[in-house]
């Protein structure tokens, strides 16, 4: 009966009872939609390398270093020498060494130079490997292979030939018009950088640039026999990442490299780096939890109100209440019930148009923006805040429903 | 004695020493119907209060059925009102978003005798002897009648099957058929559930339908 007569009173008072609940709906949603957007932005940030133990660069600051070789941002203020990635990639804790060789850059893509061990190696997100849609991995000095961006933006597919740059900036200045590479590999999309680099063999890069220095003759120079012999070995590469055989040595190895005497060094721990400069990010999302927090409150409030404004037009009901016997905590309880029932409502709209709103933009958020966003709302964070919500309303219902109380206790002769 | 008023004072809310009644002894037996009249402003609806638990007795003893008001609390005389008293007044006797059936299912709902000997069976007969026809009973209550609110109204008042009925001016906002209807339709179930009336109005010519008459003057010493 209690809850019927709650029901049937919100149904009586549709107009306001239909507006506070749209303002809580649109509380919510924005609420679990920021919330939901920042963790998602948050764990795929997190996901951009994984399985991967250190990352050595030229001596720099820590998240240079990640940036450039991670996010393919900035630029390296220093390579390494070929001699020192041997050392270091040669030794007996060392699973695995990938060289990266940045620095020039195809149609506004980074092209990354490095080694067929990338592809087995390199990691991303919950140790996921890096796929190909078609193709494979290079083995040819003028092989590509691309991410998923960068040959769905620039249209290409495997077989094609194209020619890369020295240098970011794609003019026409420096253009290797003499190195025609093919592409023989595709990746799936990542969510990470990797979609949007040009991968080659460190030999391509080199080969490249042998062509362009030598004048005209340029590349065409190399035959095949000279490539495989390996006289295309680098002098130097931009950084390098190490998989190690033990977790345990990670300390230490860093250490040894950090102090490596012949030239200066600097080897990051991935996942230290990432959260460093998450932090820097953290600004913003605070402003973001900010803004859904006053909106929250903006609902809550007028929740309150249209409350507090029936209160009056309801005085002969409370007073009928009363003599039929109703305790005047009844009525408090009451008011607090149909906040609620408002409340659930609304959250049970806001959490569902978002619930459709990430089922459909899912896609196009993905493509867009890199953004992978699952439609799955109900995080353990995500109740925390509906639950927060709840207590909000039913605080902020608190007023009315005393007003309510009071009325009902201090019985006046009518 | 069905209620026994002795030494009661009831002062304004907001100015203690401006009293609104001052009854030294009154009381109305077992079964007995009566009128209580006087002009408005008199006190009379501020006597059903006392009577029914709604206004606490600061000064003097308030006793009905026997049992002390003033020596309960404001909780024990809520659950009293509702398993002892029923009441009526001129006008809001309904909830007005609830239909006939589901006014009725509230004021049993508080009761703790409720209806449960007879349950919800009980409210079908009780409204059609109160000559409230079947298709009335889902409406909302904004769709009835006056008249047809009012005998709704004593059918909630009813049903928890109170010993005593208070009505406060009742047929006040009736024209002169339906008053007369609603009297006796009154009358005869008062009288079939042997039931004890306190009725308070200022308008005299009701008086002849009861077995007690009783000027507010006569007992309130502050009128
Ligand atoms: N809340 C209140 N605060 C102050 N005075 C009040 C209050 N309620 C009633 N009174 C006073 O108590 C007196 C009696 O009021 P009551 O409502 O009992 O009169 P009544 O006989 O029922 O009048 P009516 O026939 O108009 O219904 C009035 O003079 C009124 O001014
Ligand atoms: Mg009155």
């Amino acid at each position: 009966m209690f809850l019927k007569i709650a029901i049937k009173s919100l149904l009586n008072r549709k107009g306001s009872v239909v507006m506070s609940l749209l303002a809580i709906s649109v509380a919510i949603f924005v609420l679990l939609g920021i919330e939901h957007i920042r963790q998602q932005a948050r764990d795929s940030f997190a996901s951009t390398v994984s399985g991967v133990d250190l990352i050595v660069g030229a001596k720099t600051g820590s998240l240079n270093l990640l940036l450039y070789s991670v996010f393919r941002v900035g630029t390296p203020t220093d390579n390494i020498s070929w001699k020192a990635y041997q050392e270091i990639a040669e030794g007996k804790d060392v699973a695995w060494a990938i060289p990266l060789s940045l620095g020039d850059s195809h149609s506004g893509y980074r092209v990354l130079g490095t080694t067929p061990d990338y592809f087995e190696h390199f990691s991303f997100g919950n140790k996921r490997r890096l796929a190909f849609v078609e193709g494979e991995a290079f083995e040819g000095v003028f092989d590509v292979v691309l991410g998923a961006e960068v040959a769905r933006t620039l249209g290409y597919s495997l077989g094609d030939e194209i020619t890369l740059a020295h240098g970011v900036v794609s003019t026409n200045f420096s253009l290797h018009e003499n190195s025609p590479f093919t592409v023989v590999g595709l990746l799936s999309p990542t969510g990470t950088p990797v979609d949007q680099t040009v991968h080659v063999q460190l030999q391509g890069i080199e080969a490249m640039h042998a062509g362009s220095e030598s004048g005209f003759g340029g590349a065409t120079s190399y035959d095949q026999r000279q490539l495989e012999a390996g006289q295309l070995e680098p002098k130097s590469i931009t950084a390098f990442m190490l998989g190690l055989k033990s977790r345990m040595v990670t300390f230490r190895l860093q250490r040894e490299i950090n102090d490596y005497s012949a030239e200066p060094l600097l080897a990051i721990l991935p996942g230290v780096a990432l959260s460093e400069l998450w932090q820097m990010v953290g600004v913003f999302e605070s402003v973001l939890r900010l803004i859904s927090m006053l909106v929250l409150v903006a609902a809550v409030l007028g929740l309150g109100a249209v409350l507090l404004a029936s209160v009056r037009e309801r005085n002969h009901e409370i007073h009928l209440l009363r003599v039929l016997g109703a305790p005047s905590y009844y009525l408090f309880l009451l008011m607090e019930l149909e906040a609620l029932l408002i409340c659930l409502a609304g959250i049970v709209l806001g959490t569902a148009c978002l619930y459709l709103c990430l089922v459909m933009l899912g896609d196009s958020l993905f493509a867009t923006f890199g953004l992978h966003l699952d439609a799955g709302v109900f995080t353990p964070d995500g109740l925390v805040i509906l639950l927060f919500v709840l207590a909000a309303a039913l605080t902020a219902a608190a007023i009315p429903s005393m007003r309510v109380y009071s009325q009902a206790k201090s019985y006046n002769v009518q | 004695m069905m209620i026994e008023l002795s030494g009661v004072s009831v002062t304004q809310p907001s100015a203690p020493d401006l009293s609104i009644l001052e009854i030294e002894n009154w009381s109305v037996a077992y079964r007995q119907t009566v009128f209580v009249h006087g002009p408005s402003g008199s006190g009379k609806s501020t006597l059903l209060n006392l009577v029914s638990g709604l206004l606490e007795c600061r000064k003097g003893g308030v006793s009905v059925l026997g049992e002390r008001l003033d020596h309960m609390s404001r909780r024990r005389r809520d659950r009293f009102r509702a398993n002892h008293i029923g009441y009526v007044f001129q006008r809001f006797n309904l909830v007005h978003y609830l239909n006939a059936i589901e006014n009725i299912e509230l004021a049993r709902s508080f009761s703790e005798r409720g209806d449960r000997r007879t349950g919800a069976d009980s409210i079908r007969p009780l409204l059609e002897s109160l000559n409230v026809a079947s298709r009335e009973w889902h409406k909302p209550i904004s769709q009835l009648s006056m008249g047809q609110q009012q005998r709704v109204a004593i059918a909630r008042a009813l049903v928890n099957r109170p010993e005593l009925l208070v009505a406060d001016e009742p047929t006040s906002s009736l024209d002169q058929d339906n008053r007369d209807t609603f009297l006796s339709v009154l009358m005869s179930i008062i009288e079939e559930h042997k039931m004890t009336l306190l009725f308070v109005s200022h308008d005299m010519g009701l008086a002849q339908h009861f077995t007690q008459v009783q000027a507010l003057s006569g007992i309130n010493r502050v009128a």
